[in-house]
């Protein structure tokens, strides 16, 4: 009876001690988490002038928080791409030799429409509308 | 005068704590000698290295300023107007290097002469994990300068982390501080570097020794089968530990070598909307992965290739911790046994792609 009383005693013990271990950890690892913080909401974007834009080349544009790779082709389209590699996150470039986005990390290789045809990428990039209004140079989200 | 005052003190404290118990442990403390006797001095060679990284790291963080604006910044006054800032700077990384040199060569000293064996399980278990923490400090440290090719190396690095299932997504933010690398994840990397794998490392480092101490220096198994009066033994101190000595000037004299000749180069800052630089590498210790991940083709069946390449090198990481404990059938005699087979095919791999890695 006395042990019996004991082991009571002693699993109450160790089931408060369990919760007091919770109370100290739970937030701790909560404090971790970074808060979400607002983004900004970013629908379109203004990239320079058209006309000073060389055929054949790139330049990496703001959208928000997210980089946009802005590519005028050698026939003189505006193409945009998300410039985050689908494989591990790194910025990819145009290559202006071989007329695709190349990635350096892992040597991932995309066509001019986002597509990876080429190494680890396992999705294509997210393309984005350009319009080009009065010689000015808009990005806009394919939802517009 | 001295030596009477020196006993007086000695005295004193052994009626007090029994340090004649610790002096006696010392006199009697010895270590086989036998062909591959080298090997013992690569743990107290990592240990040294680990105690240089320690006090470099302390003069640094009188000056470095952690976040986006002044990360860079501060380390670049550090190698140009403080005073040998370059050369504290400069010893701090080679020395750094050369620690997870050394933790590997010793490492793999361990595995070739079957040292983790019963009973010394715990010891390569508790050592594993040292070499983790190791490389978690040199990726953390690398991040530091917030230069370019730290910037990539990180977040390439933090993104593996959101392949792990389930629970991958959160790792990824905490690590970051954030969705993206930024200056959020600059200041958690100073937090891990500077304090949390320090304390880590040192909670492991004192289990690691106290075990190493617990069960003396591990005698391979063709020592072992001598007669009793063929077996040779040098005492641990004076002789192996004045030898130790000398070996860390040595390595120190290489390190000061190395910091003079070759300095570490800064780079370029790191910029979040530039697009990865071309030849971009990570440190040497973590090319074999990264160039078998660059070798891995997109899909492989119907999983994504980096999941399964980060995935398996998990696995295989973990196989390889608790390798103590898988029972392997040995032939008794036999030269060339299972587990050597497994240790060269994973030494030539970690070799191999590790220089395909700077070939290609």
């Amino acid at each position: 009876m006395a042990l019996n009383r004991r082991k009571f005693v002693n699993s109450l013990l160790g089931i408060g001690g369990i919760g007091g271990l919770f109370t100290i950890i739970y937030p701790a690892l909560s404090f971790l988490k970074p808060p979400k913080s607002a983004k900004p909401k970013v629908n379109s974007v203004k990239a320079g002038m058209a006309s000073e834009f060389p055929s054949n080349s790139s330049k990496i544009i703001k959208f928000g928080r997210i980089p946009v790779l802005l590519v005028k082709s050698e026939e003189g389209n505006f193409i945009a791409l998300s410039a985050t590699c689908t494989h591990l996150d790194c910025i990819v470039q145009y290559r202006e030799d071989t007329k695709q986005v190349w990635c350096a990390c892992h040597n991932g290789i995309y066509d001019l429409r986002g597509r990876n045809v080429s190494g680890p990428p396992p999705r294509p990039l997210d393309v984005y509308n350009v319009k080009v209004v009065n010689d000015e140079i808009i990005i806009t989200t394919q939802a517009g | 005068m001295f030596k009477n005052f020196s006993a007086k003190i000695e005295q004193w404290l052994d009626t007090r704590y029994e340090i004649s118990k610790v002096k006696n442990f010392i006199k009697h403390k010895k270590v086989p000698v036998h062909k591959f006797s080298l090997f013992y001095y690569l743990g107290g060679l990592t240990l040294f290295l680990f105690i240089v990284q320690v006090i470099t790291g302390i003069l640094l963080l009188m000056y470095y300023k952690p976040g986006e604006d002044s990360a860079f910044e501060s380390v670049q006054f550090i190698i140009t107007e403080v005073n040998f800032g370059w050369l504290i700077r400069n010893i701090h990384s080679w020395s750094a290097n050369l620690m997870i040199f050394f933790a590997f060569a010793h490492m793999f000293s361990v595995f070739f002469t079957r040292a983790y064996k019963k009973p010394r399980e715990l010891t390569w278990v508790s050592g594993m994990i040292l070499l983790a923490l190791a490389m978690f400090f040199g990726f953390s440290g690398y991040l530091l300068p917030w230069n370019e090719l730290a910037f990539f190396a990180t977040k390439v690095g933090t993104d593996i982390a959101s392949v792990v299932p389930f629970i991958g997504d959160s790792i990824k933010e905490v690590l970051r501080g954030g969705e993206d690398v930024t200056g959020a994840t600059l200041s958690r990397f100073y937090g891990i570097h500077v304090a949390i794998l320090p304390l880590i490392t040192t909670i492991f480092l004192v289990i690691h020794l106290f075990f190493v101490q617990k069960q003396g220096m591990h005698e391979p198994e063709s020592f072992e089968k001598l007669p009793e009066e063929k077996k040779l033994y040098t005492p641990f101190f004076p002789n192996f530990a004045l030898k130790d000595a000398l070996l860390w000037i040595i390595i120190f004299n290489v390190i000061i070598f190395l910091a003079l000749i070759f300095p570490w180069e800064l780079g370029v800052k790191a910029d979040p909307f530039a697009s990865a630089p071309a030849g971009i590498k990570p440190e040497w210790y973590f090319m074999f992965m990264f160039q078998t991940l660059k070798f891995i083709p997109s899909h492989v069946l119907f999983i994504e290739g980096e999941v399964l390449g980060i995935m398996a090198f998990g696995l295989a990481i973990l196989i390889w911790i608790f390798i103590p404990f898988i029972k392997v059938k040995e032939k008794p005699n036999s030269k060339i046994q299972i587990m050597t087979i497994v240790g060269f095919i994973v030494a030539s791999f970690i070799i191999i792609m590790t220089i395909l890695g700077y070939m290609f």
